[in-house]
């Protein structure tokens, strides 16, 4: 019979043939590509028991608003059966300026919460026991600053740091590659990711320093091997920093964690989880032989796609997510929010975000796919799948060895530029009609009927700014500015920032502050022009 | 009243006499405006008698050099300096236009929108439209424009292919090439093209770990080689101070009487 | 008056904080390759930047893309600046997450069309090219 299409092809571009057979894994050798799961070279899990031991940690993403406006809907999700607190920052927050500077004019409290200074963050987690939960922080250029916040709450409560668990994202690499969210230069930058893993190494050995994410850069529009290997790559960037800055490699990679983007082609996606995690585990062998095998084992958050959700027919969402979701766990995830369904025309509304967690709930408790690990291991389509991704991640892997590694490569726009390409050549695609998109190009209604639209208090920014106004009023600037002074003095010669942003954040200096102040010592950053 | 230009383009001559007036006022909606028509109507050109000043004098760089070498960096830092004198500053940025399409991407100006609140300084992008020679078809005209309008110096960013830059040394007084380090071959493809119109020869990016082998290379073939790191700054004041000397060695022009012409 | 083969200028940039460039510059390309001159601004441009920009480029039409949620005060100071400066004849459009309520009220006050993520560029494209060149 005549088939639909002259040719079948995976998100990514690969060809996919009608039927995979033993032919297409006529070299393979379980024991090698596979091992057993919590066994090198972790294809099929990084624990032996998986989802039978312990389901993933239902993480949503939230952040709106003020402090209390955020502290209350974690205490919702919290009591809906959320068991990890996951915190959303507002653009001003995330690019290291206060409220009240003229840049944050119309942005605060927009598309998270707003934070300015330790009172904030203080009121961000009030009622909830730092000890008892674990806590991730989605923030990038100014994510040291933010993490000292965090810890002085936790001190201030008589928490001890070793108690703290959680996860920082800090993850600077992918936001010159795809989001853009930078406050210093690469190499700087580098620097101070290195002082928190040395930091937490030392100090709240349970973090995670850094979060590895190649969410954005899929985001971005990139292809599911761009993001596999770029990511990858940036961990590999990072692990090199530490271990040149005299870490042994075992003190630190064990806490390192990713978080990877979970989309719609589903058995690519399913794959991709899969070849990170073998990946991942050869890298780190082959260049660092590491002692302690938790070294070498990539544990992930995973995020259904943002970009894959339309504004037209909302519910329709619903669904994509559900797949999404499935991919994630079918690959193993350890932890995994799922999107709302009006994320494409609002923040969620608490009944959406209800939603996505229940889908969630429903994979976990209903589905029983849970039940054996990877069960999709041996599947000869599957298994081709991880092999072409692991394959094509590391031909980038020797594009950017030969470019002098990723820094170099961001400077030269290469990573910046194949994703740009991927996504014109999915636009290209949809536009063709090669690829259908429920509601957009195919299955249109011409009247699309309206989904309730969570709406962000007005006076937010006017009570973030009176507040800001009122600390500035009330601390001890003398002691404050010393503190910024000697934070200073450390940055620029290279000490490890983090007690002295501690030092700082506790005199009451704010997040604009004290990036202004590094930015005085570490520079600014101009990306190159990618069009 | 007169009309003027080809059957396409009817313009009464008095609206035009009115435009260069504001022009001459240094009035900047009319400076774009006046620009647009000479990109859009060549027998517009017409209006250039209206605009002739040679009270004026204003200096033309040309910035070349191959893409990515740091044109539009140099430019920035330029018109930074420029602007720290005292002197209103012009910037015409070529890039190409597609031959199928005819449309264009023009990016150079994201290097400069730290200038865009600035009133003394003007920037405009311009597209070659099947133009070939390095600048637009207009470029020229546009430079008069902005001497009319009483700007001092006007740097001129070509597309910077390399090859058959040639409209650039008509125009500017000075011509600067700006070289990276560790593109071995295209550099030599330079020595045959680029480098033999310019008077100043750039090595920027000197940051970069090739600089040092490029400077050396460069300086056996020519005598005014110069390291700048325009990310940064560095190199750039020893760059305006080059050009200074260069054009004092061979008196001062405008844009109405450029050196070749 | 203009020639049928003058192609439209249009200014193409994000106003606000947010880094989520894949979008614009996908529109960005997409009107090059309609045929128009696109003046990209690249990031965190103000609204007095890009005002300023677009009356020294002389374009035709602005349109600026912003996901953060700050649009209603950004798109409401680009229009208001163009009043101010004389320059209402540049058209305005713009896209990012925003909500109906939002879309109502801005192109109420002034912007000719705001696109949502996801909308189709060939949509995006035809809005453009139906715009006037402006004086
Ligand atoms: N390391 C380094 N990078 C630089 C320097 N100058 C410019 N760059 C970077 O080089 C890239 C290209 O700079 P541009 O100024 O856009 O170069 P251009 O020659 O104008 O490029 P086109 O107009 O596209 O031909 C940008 O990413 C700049 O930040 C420098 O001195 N050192
Ligand atoms: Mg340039």
């Amino acid at each position: 019979m005549q088939e639909r299409k002259p040719r079948f092809t995976s998100l990514s571009g690969f060809d996919t043939n009608l039927v995979y057979t033993h032919d297409d894994l006529k070299d393979w050798s379980p024991d090698e590509e596979l091992g057993a799961p919590g066994q090198f070279p972790y294809t099929r899990g990084v624990y032996p028991t998986m989802y039978r031991g312990r389901l993933w940690t239902m993480r949503q993403f939230a952040g709106f608003g003020s402090a209390e406006d955020t502290n209350r809907r974690f205490k919702y999700l919290l009591q809906h059966g959320q068991n990890g607190l996951s915190v959303a920052f507002d653009m001003p927050t995330l690019m290291g300026i206060d409220a009240d500077s003229l840049l944050a004019h119309g942005e605060i409290g927009r598309c998270g919460v707003a934070i300015s200074s330790l009172d904030d963050m203080e009121r961000l987690f009030e009622d909830i026991p730092l000890d008892q939960v674990t806590t991730s922080m989605t923030i990038n250029g100014p994510a040291a600053v933010i993490f000292a916040m965090y810890l002085a709450v936790a001190e201030k409560r008589g928490i001890r740091l070793e108690r703290l668990n959680g996860t920082l994202q800090n993850d600077i690499l992918k936001e010159y590659i795809a989001q853009k969210e930078w406050l210093f230069p690469p190499e700087p930058s580098l620097r101070l990711i290195t002082d928190t893993i040395a930091y937490c190494s030392e100090h709240v050995p349970k973090w995670h320093p850094v979060s590895i994410s190649g969410y954005h850069i899929r985001e971005a529009g990139s292809t599911a091997i761009q993001e596999l290997a770029f990511t990858l790559y940036n961990g590999l960037t990072y692990v090199e920093a530490a271990v040149k800055a005299g870490l042994p490699v075992d003190r630190f990679a064990p806490q390192l964690s990713f978080f990877f983007n979970a989309h719609n082609d589903f058995f690519e996606e399913i794959a991709k989880f899969r070849a990170a995690r073998r990946l991942w585990a050869r890298e780190m062998t082959r260049r660092y032989r590491p002692g302690d095998p938790r070294s070498v084992q990539l544990r992930c958050h995973a995020q259904t796609a943002g970009c894959s959700l339309t504004a037209q027919q909302p519910m329709n969402n619903v669904v994509r997510t559900t797949i999404q979701a499935l991919a994630a766990v079918l690959g193993g995830a350890q932890s995994l929010h799922t999107n709302s369904m009006d994320e494409t025309l609002a923040l969620p509304t608490e009944d959406a975000v209800k939603l996505a967690l229940r889908t969630q709930q429903i994979i976990a408790q209903e589905s029983e796919v849970t039940n054996s690990v990877d069960p999709l291991g041996g599947s000869y389509y599957v298994e081709t799948l991880t092999n072409r991704l692991e394959e094509a991640a590391q031909d980038y892997f020797h594009r950017l060895d030969d470019m002098g590694g990723m820094i170099r490569a961001i400077e030269r726009g290469f990573p910046q530029r194949e994703i740009l390409d991927a996504s014109q050549r999915y636009l290209r695609e949809s536009e063709r009609k090669e690829r259908i998109i429920v509601g957009v190009n195919e299955y249109v209604e011409p009247v699309e009927r309206p989904i309730p639209i969570f709406k962000i208090g007005q006076d937010v920014e006017q009570e973030q700014v009176a507040r800001l106004s009122d600390l500035r009023k009330c601390r001890d600037s003398f002691k404050m500015a010393g503190t910024v002074e000697a934070l200073q003095e450390a940055a620029s010669c290279g000490e490890n920032v983090m007690p002295y942003l501690i030092d700082a954040v506790k005199a009451k200096a704010t997040l604009g502050e004290i990036c202004m102040a590094l930015k005085e010592v570490l520079g600014t950053y101009r990306e190159p022009v990618v069009l | 009243m007169s009309p003027i230009g080809s059957h396409m383009f009817m313009c009464d001559i008095r609206d035009l006499m009115t435009l260069a007036e504001q022009v001459r006022a240094g009035n900047v909606r009319a400076v774009s405006r006046l620009i647009s028509l000479l990109e859009n109507h060549p027998g517009a050109r017409e209006v250039l008698r209206f605009l002739n000043n040679t009270s004026r004098r204003t200096t033309v760089i040309g910035v070349t050099g191959y893409p990515g070498a740091g044109k539009s960096t140099v430019v920035d830092r330029l018109v930074s300096l420029y602007r720290r004198r005292g002197l209103k500053v012009g910037v015409l940025a070529v890039d190409i236009s597609s031959p199928l399409t005819g449309g264009a991407l023009l990016g150079d100006r994201i290097r400069m929108q730290e200038h865009a609140l600035d009133h003394d300084v003007y920037v405009r992008s311009m597209a070659t439209r099947g133009h070939h020679g390095g600048l637009a078809p207009a470029t020229g005209d546009a430079a008069l424009v902005l001497e009319a309008a009483g700007y001092e110096v006007i740097l001129i960013e070509t597309i910077g292919v390399g090859q058959n830059e040639v409209d650039i040394v008509d125009l500017a007084h000075i011509v600067v090439a700006v070289v990276a380090p560790g593109l071995g071959d295209e550099v030599q493809a330079m020595k045959a093209g680029l480098l033999e119109v310019a008077h100043i020869v750039v090595v920027n990016k000197g940051d970069l770990p090739d600089a040092d082998n490029t400077l050396r290379d460069l300086r056996e073939w020519c005598p005014n080689v110069l390291r700048t790191v325009a990310t940064t700054g560095e190199g750039i004041p020893e760059l305006a101070a080059a050009m200074t000397r260069y054009q004092q060695s061979c008196g001062v022009g405008h844009v109405g009487e450029a050196r070749n012409r | 008056m203009a020639v049928a083969s003058a192609p439209l200028r249009i200014l193409i940039g994000k106003v606000g904080l947010d880094g989520h460039d894949r979008g614009v510059k996908l529109i960005a390309r997409a009107l090059r390759d309609a045929g128009m001159e696109v003046v990209y601004t690249g990031l965190h441009q103000t609204p007095e930047q890009v005002v300023n920009t677009a009356i020294q480029e002389n374009v035709d039409a602005i349109g600026l893309s912003i996901l953060s949620g700050a649009h209603k005060t950004l798109f409401r100071r680009v229009l208001e600046l163009l009043n101010e400066q004389d320059a209402e004849d540049i058209a305005l459009f713009g896209g990012g997450i925003i909500p109906d309520e939002d879309v109502a009220a801005l192109t109420a006050d002034g912007v000719k069309a705001l696109f949502r993520p996801g909308a189709p560029v060939q949509e995006i494209v035809t809005f453009v090219k139906g715009l006037k060149p402006h004086g």
